[in-house]
């Protein structure tokens, strides 16, 4: 018979707790950069905290395995469910009411987060944690790796780079409007009642985290071209 | 009403199908659908084609033998009714409908707009089900249920293993068939005894039928002919039932709101 890792349920959980862990760490990750908007000195003192210090390695490594585990049974669920329709689709095909976009296109929405991530890596990561992992002082924007604030007037000063992470963080809204419903189906709140209220909860939860870090990128676009102090 | 359908037809399971185009006059808008689709057959016949094959037995929704995806929407565009209870007013003259097989890699077409639905009956096979000792027929009241639990089972039997959910599911999958038949055996205290082992049973065939995994998208219910809610779906199935270990399952079935503890991880021991 099937266990966690093969049958159809212990899939859905295994995404459920997957993404459960991905949108923690996204509320945890967007009130840090929150600091940034009020005072790029707090904002600072928490990337000198966090650094390239034994725990922050130890968090990398462990949210690096998340998404791991997220995008590998994405794949895999896509790919089986594929199949499971068989070789020839329907001629005709209608919205079935009350079944959101966003649920029939997630591994589209979760591909282009990740992308987004890349470059996301190619700008944060690579020019901070990576930077002290090998012992350098300076990265290529010419700052100490510890620079979050400097880091991102360089990046968002460019306003290309703000379109790109606008369209990302908007892809994750719709990504998460199903996720986190979801997730919190999968996981049982599923009572009549319940089922209403974790719709809310989940457009709650997609909008906060989305506005937060968009937030963010507006306000480091507006400073880095002098447009608010 | 003058009509074009577009029909699929398909020799066998092991032909090629494709569609054809069927033309039919003077339909009243009272008849139903598959009266319309009797006269379309009675023209082929007097003609001397092959009439087009379709499945259905009680045409009043109880059996679920009728299929059917109309215009994109299994059992058509009508919400909660089965195919035979689709009547042409929900169409406008002169309209084109296309009527094409389920179409689920566990549902193989036999022939035109027939499939095979035997795995939802495998499926049942597996589990579906409340052993019981042959003996005199106990008291109907002997066993008080709250009213609630009632309902909630008797909602749930409701299905008539019709296969929209499957060949609606994007994912192929069958998780409102077997949450519904899990959570209509699981609500009651008869059923609730072999709860854990049915749905294991049930998952376990239905994984090993190929049908897809479930993602929560929802249009199971939307097309359900028998609006069976997709909450029954994942959490319940799991909710009498699929369990890490014996005591957990023991605890779950005693003490517990099952659908709090939602979905699941079964693993065998
Ligand atoms: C930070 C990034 C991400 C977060 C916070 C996140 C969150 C979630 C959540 C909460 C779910 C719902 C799980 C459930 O159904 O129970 C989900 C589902 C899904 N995710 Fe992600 N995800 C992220 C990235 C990705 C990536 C990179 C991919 C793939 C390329 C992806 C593909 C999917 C797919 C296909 C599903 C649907 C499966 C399902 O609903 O069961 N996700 N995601
Ligand atoms: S759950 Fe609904 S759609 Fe699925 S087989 Fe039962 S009646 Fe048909
Ligand atoms: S023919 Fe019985 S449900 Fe339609």
């Amino acid at each position: 018979m099937s266990n966690i890792f093969t049958s159809s349920i212990g899939k859905k959980l295994i995404m459920s707790i997957s993404g459960c862990f991905l949108v923690l760490f996204l509320a945890f990750h967007m009130c840090m950069n929150l600091a940034l908007v009020f005072s790029p000195e707090a904002y600072n003192a928490i990337c000198e905290f966090l650094g390239a210090n034994w725990y922050a390695l130890v968090g990398t490594a462990i949210l690096a395995a998340g998404v791991l585990v997220h995008f590998v049974y994405a794949f895999i669920l896509t790919i089986q469910n594929r199949k499971a329709r068989g070789n020839i689709r329907y001629a005709v095909t209608a919205k079935e009411e009350g079944v959101s976009w966003a649920s029939k296109n997630m591994l589209v929405l979760g591909i282009i987060v990740i992308l987004g991530l890349l470059v996301h890596l190619k700008d944060f990561w690579a020019q901070m944690q990576l930077v002290e992992i090998l012992g350098h002082h300076t990265n290529s924007y010419g700052l100490t790796p510890t620079d979050g604030a400097g880091a991102t007037l360089e990046v968002f000063g460019n306003p290309i780079y703000c379109v790109v992470y606008i369209v990302w963080l908007a892809a994750l809204w719709f990504h998460l409007t199903h996720g986190v419903w979801s997730m919190l189906h999968t996981m049982g709140f599923n009572s009549k009642l319940w089922m209403k209220r974790v719709k809310c909860i989940a457009n709650i939860v997609a909008t906060l985290v989305v506005a937060g870090f968009m937030l963010v990128v507006v306000v480091c676009c507006l400073r880095a071209n002098g447009i608010i102090g | 009403m003058n009509l074009t359908l577009k029909i699929w037809r398909q020799k066998d399971a092991k032909s090629q199908g494709k569609f054809e185009e069927y033309k039919v006059q003077n339909i009243s808008p009272d008849s139903s659908f598959l009266e319309m689709l009797d006269i379309l057959n009675n023209d082929l016949i007097m003609s001397g084609k092959e009439p087009i094959a379709f499945d259905h037995d009680c045409r009043e929704g109880i059996c679920g033998m009728c299929s059917l995806h109309i215009n994109g929407h299994a059992h058509g565009p009508d919400s909660e009714i089965t195919t035979c209870q689709l009547h042409m007013r929900k169409f406008k003259d002169g309209d084109t409908i296309t009527i094409e097989p389920w179409r689920s890699a566990a549902f193989p077409v036999i022939k035109d707009l027939v499939v095979d639905r035997s795995a939802y009956d495998k499926i049942l096979q597996a589990g579906g089900f409340i052993s019981v000792n042959t003996g005199g027929v106990p008291d109907a009241n002997a066993i008080p249920i709250p009213k609630a639990d009632a309902d909630e089972s008797m909602d749930a039997a409701a299905c008539i293993g019709c296969g929209a959910c499957a060949a609606t599911c994007k994912n192929g999958s069958a998780m409102l068939f077997v949450a519904a038949r899990v959570s209509s055996l699981a609500k009651l205290p008869q059923g609730k005894v072999e709860g854990a082992r049915r749905a294991k049973a049930m998952v376990a065939k239905m994984d090993e039928l190929g049908f897809g995994n479930c993602t929560n998208t929802g249009a199971c219910e939307a097309e359900c002919p028998k609006a069976i809610p997709s909450r029954t779906s994942p959490a319940s199935t799991a909710s009498s039932s699929t369990l890490s270990s014996r005591t957990k399952s023991r605890t779950l079935t005693q003490t517990t709101e099952p659908r709090f503890l939602g979905s699941v991880v079964y693993i065998d021991n």
